[in-house]
């Protein structure tokens, strides 16, 4: 009897193994066919560009739709895209683009000025509520319209003047107009897809399914499979699909890091969308070839409740602000390559760098404190540092606990919530001390300075400085690139001496690449128009 | 037994009306909601957000809104995937997670019993300790830790299994089912184990023995129809638990399966997605408990639906 059992124990682990031999994985065919494989993060909360708002889904909506004007890979300078060229009027107040007549919708329809006029019309419609129709805000008349004070829009600057002919008129010169137009809330949809599936402003419409999507990009989508996989395949009616080499890229929604990391090591995907931290070193002494680090347009930081006391008291956030080893932080702790943050805008965006910076000074920071009241940390309140639940965060949170411990003698306690709670006692200014984080939406140091405005719905500091809402708005009103830098430089002195945030480190952007994957240019907005990327076998 | 099925789906009707209303009124005091995101969403588009999901509504308004599209069968809209409806996700993920299940339990039931039924037969001999032993290293053993440690061995290491996915390549299954069978295989065993020992030292088994039956008739005509009693009735809340534990595993292997929207859907605050897929499975568990208990009275004659009620 137990010979028997043991028996059948045996010869089932024995066909088990022999029915799997060494596979053949993902990428060794994939080189030939010109396919791309691709870790996307989460699982895109849906394809219609009007209506997404995260990094997956713009990787994905990239490849599907092409807005007026593209990008060039490596400085993401602008480039032809829908339209071939345009004209800006003296003022910057005027632009006026002239749509390629080769340009066309996936089914062979022209894509039109009329289509962008639609488009955008959908996009600022009060009742599609999209998160994102702020993006055009500079566009005259447009907030007007969204907020549901002009029902007209005849009256919002985005006209077509002929068939192949759109003209924008502007608020207020906008030096990162052209910038704005690479996101995909300003691309163009497919009139009557969209009609043929539901309302304008109907959200929960099935036009982005697979069967149905019509778009103007390079690639077509030709399969959605939830949580599993999505597919697009080349465009052949693309106007400059000769440029195009890939046939096809396949988009995994892998929401877990190690998994995806996982799937890299056994050559499953070309690229992934992240590196756990915990293998960061382990790739940069083995196979740095594969590990690719690049500055990203993004500030991570902690906003100080400007409002809640001791920290109503400009000396005491500076003090704190002072007293932290940011080299440290990103060295020990983050360790990819990111940039320690001395004030809040990363160094040369757009050309700007800001001259005022928080110095790390622990002695000075003493002094601070002390005239503040706390000499030595005696008498500071125990308050504490809100960070939300993910590993990395604590770690950073439990060294600025130490590092304001050891250099000026206070106790503060750490606490975590999931991340909505944590959304939601940020914005109700529910906290004293939080971490936060911005991506920057375009290349422009207006994305970071505008946030801490009087009011602005990011701040969350309550932090509100006269002076500092005038060099933004002056800023915004300011053709003369040397002069709206200038209102900048006060804005950020400006932050950087009433600290109601204290920046840590400006973002890299890493992932793990293939050796085959050719192409693929680093830029701070991690953009990569698929169009000139190849594949190509390596030795 | 038609009267037992009856009254025992009468006495769900309560049970579920309870987990609606105590997932429904948990979900809205978890502070937060689906449309907070990090970009702050300004005050206006708030509104019309909640407007069109009828968030603005009183809260028992709500609810008895959700009640009766629920009783209709229309969950209504996720609020994270807003093209998509609950019942279109559940069913997309349903039938991944099912076969998952079924697999894990097919696994642990091969492993369990037999692992069992070797120690049973020489109780507290090396024989019977090395696979007891085993089987509690695999229910200490969690499912994040064996899984990365299969997917290394067989995956990374001898390259022998994809490390993810499901039905996408040949053999991906076999790592997934055996890491969720693992955990399961383990209280099997030892179950099968204690009823095996028990059946065996009874005065039917002896009698069986002095008349001279083989012994291996003894084992699988006498003694396993009664040893494996107490594995039925573990088998009804493990398969729910497998449907609705699911979600680590498919969290490793990258498999779209219910587990995780189950899981995603309470971070994001998903408030139609969490009550769609808590009914749903609230109504597995009950049935499966149903399914076990009539199983139990089915291999046992000592039993009957009225006692078990």
């Amino acid at each position: 009897m137990k010979n028997l059992l043991r028996r059948c124990w045996l010869l089932g682990l024995f066909f088990l193994l022999c029915s799997c031999g060494p596979m053949e994985s993902n990428l060794d065919s994939a080189t030939d066919a010109q396919i791309l494989h691709l870790g996307n993060g989460t699982e895109p909360q849906g394809l219609d560009p009007h209506l997404a708002t995260g990094v997956p889904e713009h990787n994905i909506i990239a490849a599907l739709l092409e807005g007026l004007v593209g990008e060039n890979p490596k400085d993401l300078s602008p480039a032809p895209g829908a339209a071939h060229s345009w004209e800006i009027s003296n003022d910057l107040l005027t632009y006026t683009f002239h749509l390629n007549p080769q340009a066309k919708w996936s089914n062979g329809d022209p894509v039109t000025a009329d289509d962008f006029v639609y488009s955008w019309k959908r996009l600022l419609k009060p009742d599609l509520a999209a998160e994102y129709a702020y993006q055009l805000f500079v566009v005259k008349n447009a907030r007007e319209f969204n907020q549901g004070n002009i029902q007209d829009f005849n009256q919002v600057g985005a006209k077509a003047l002929d068939r192949l002919t759109f003209e924008v008129q502007l608020e207020a010169p906008t030096p990162y107009f052209l910038s704005l137009l690479s996101h995909y809330s300003t691309f163009p949809v497919h009139r009557e897809t969209i009609e043929k599936f539901g309302a304008i402003d109907d959200p929960g419409s099935l036009w982005t399914r697979a069967e149905n999507f019509v778009g103007n990009g390079p690639f077509i989508l030709a399969e959605w499979a939830l949580n599993r996989i999505i597919r697009v395949e080349k465009n052949p009616h693309y106007w400059d699909s000769d440029t195009v080499t890939l046939n096809e890229i396949r988009f995994y929604p892998i929401d877990n890091g190690v998994t995806e990391e996982r799937m890299f090591r056994s050559r499953t995907l070309h690229i992934t969308s992240t590196v756990p931290a915990e293998k960061i070193e382990k790739y940069r002494q083995k196979s740095p070839e594969l590990l690719n680090i690049s500055p990203y347009l993004g500030s991570y930081f902690y906003r100080f409740n400007v409002n809640k006391p001791p920290l109503d008291d400009p000396r005491v956030r500076k003090a704190l602000a002072m007293s932290i080893d940011r080299l440290k932080i990103v060295e020990a702790i983050t360790k990819g390559g990111q940039i320690p943050a001395y004030n809040l805008t990363p160094a040369n965006t757009l050309g700007y760098t800001s001259e005022s910076t928080i110095v790390f000074d622990v002695e000075q920071a003493k002094l601070l404190l002390a005239e503040a009241g706390y000499s030595g940390g005696v008498g500071f309140p125990e308050i504490n540092i809100l960070y939300n639940t993910s590993e990395g965060h604590r770690k950073i949170a439990v060294a600025l606990q130490q590092m304001w411990k050891q250099a000026l003698g206070i106790d503060l306690k750490l606490y975590n919530q999931d991340w909505k709670s944590f959304l939601f006692t940020v914005s109700n200014m529910d906290y004293e001390i939080a971490r936060g984080s911005w991506i920057g939406d375009y290349v422009d140091p207006n994305t970071f300075l505008d946030m801490f405005v009087s009011g602005g719905g990011n701040n969350q500091t309550g932090f509100s400085n006269a002076e500092y809402d005038r060099s933004i708005r002056s800023a915004a009103k300011t053709i003369d690139m040397k002069q709206r830098y200038e209102y900048f430089q006060r804005a950020e002195k400006i932050l950087t001496d009433q600290v109601p945030v204290m920046p840590i480190y400006t973002y890299t952007k890493l992932y793990l690449k293939a050796p085959e994957l050719k192409g693929w240019h680093n830029n701070i907005l991690d953009h990569h128009p698929y169009k000139y990327i190849y594949l190509e076998k390596t030795d | 037994m038609l009267k037992f099925i009856f009254f025992r789906m009468l006495q769900a009707i309560p049970v579920l009306l309870i987990v609606i209303a105590v997932t429904f009124i948990l979900i809205r005091q978890a502070p937060g909601g689906p449309f907070d995101s990090e970009k702050a969403v300004s005050p206006y588009v708030l509104e019309k957000l909640n407007e069109r999901y009828h968030l603005d509504d009183p809260l028992y308004q709500q609810f008895f809104d959700y009640l009766g599209n629920a009783v209709t069968g229309d969950f209504g809209p996720s609020f994270k995937y807003p093209t998509r409806s609950v019942s279109e996700m559940i069913f997309t993920g349903l039938p991944i997670t099912f076969e998952l299940a079924i697999n894990a339990m097919v696994v642990a039931l091969i492993i369990g019993i037999s692992a069992g039924l070797i120690a049973a037969l020489r109780p507290n001999t090396a024989q019977d300790y090395i696979p007891m032993s085993a089987a509690m290293i695999g229910i200490c053993m969690p499912s994040f830790l064996m899984g990365p440690l299969l997917v290394l061995v067989f995956g990374i290491w001898l390259e022998w299994l994809p490390v993810s996915g499901w039905g996408y390549s040949a053999g991906d299954k076999i790592l997934p089912s055996i890491t969720l069978g693992a955990t399961y295989a383990a209280y099997i065993a030892r179950l099968s184990r204690g009823g095996m020992l028990e059946i065996l030292s009874q005065d039917f088994i002896r009698t069986a023995r002095a008349k001279g039956i083989p012994e291996h008739i003894i084992l699988f005509k006498h003694a396993l129809r009664g040893g494996l009693l107490p594995v039925v009735s573990f088998l009804g809340p493990a398969i729910a638990g497998l449907l609705s534990g699911s979600f680590v595993v498919e969290t490793i292997f990258q498999i779209p399966g219910l587990g995780r929207f189950y899981v995603q859907a309470a971070f994001n605050r998903d408030y139609t997605m969490i009550m769609g897929t808590t009914i749903f499975f609230s109504v597995l568990i009950i049935l499966f408990n149903l399914l076990s208990d009539i199983i139990a009275v089915m291999l046992n004659p000592r039993l009957s639906y009225g006692d078990k009620n």
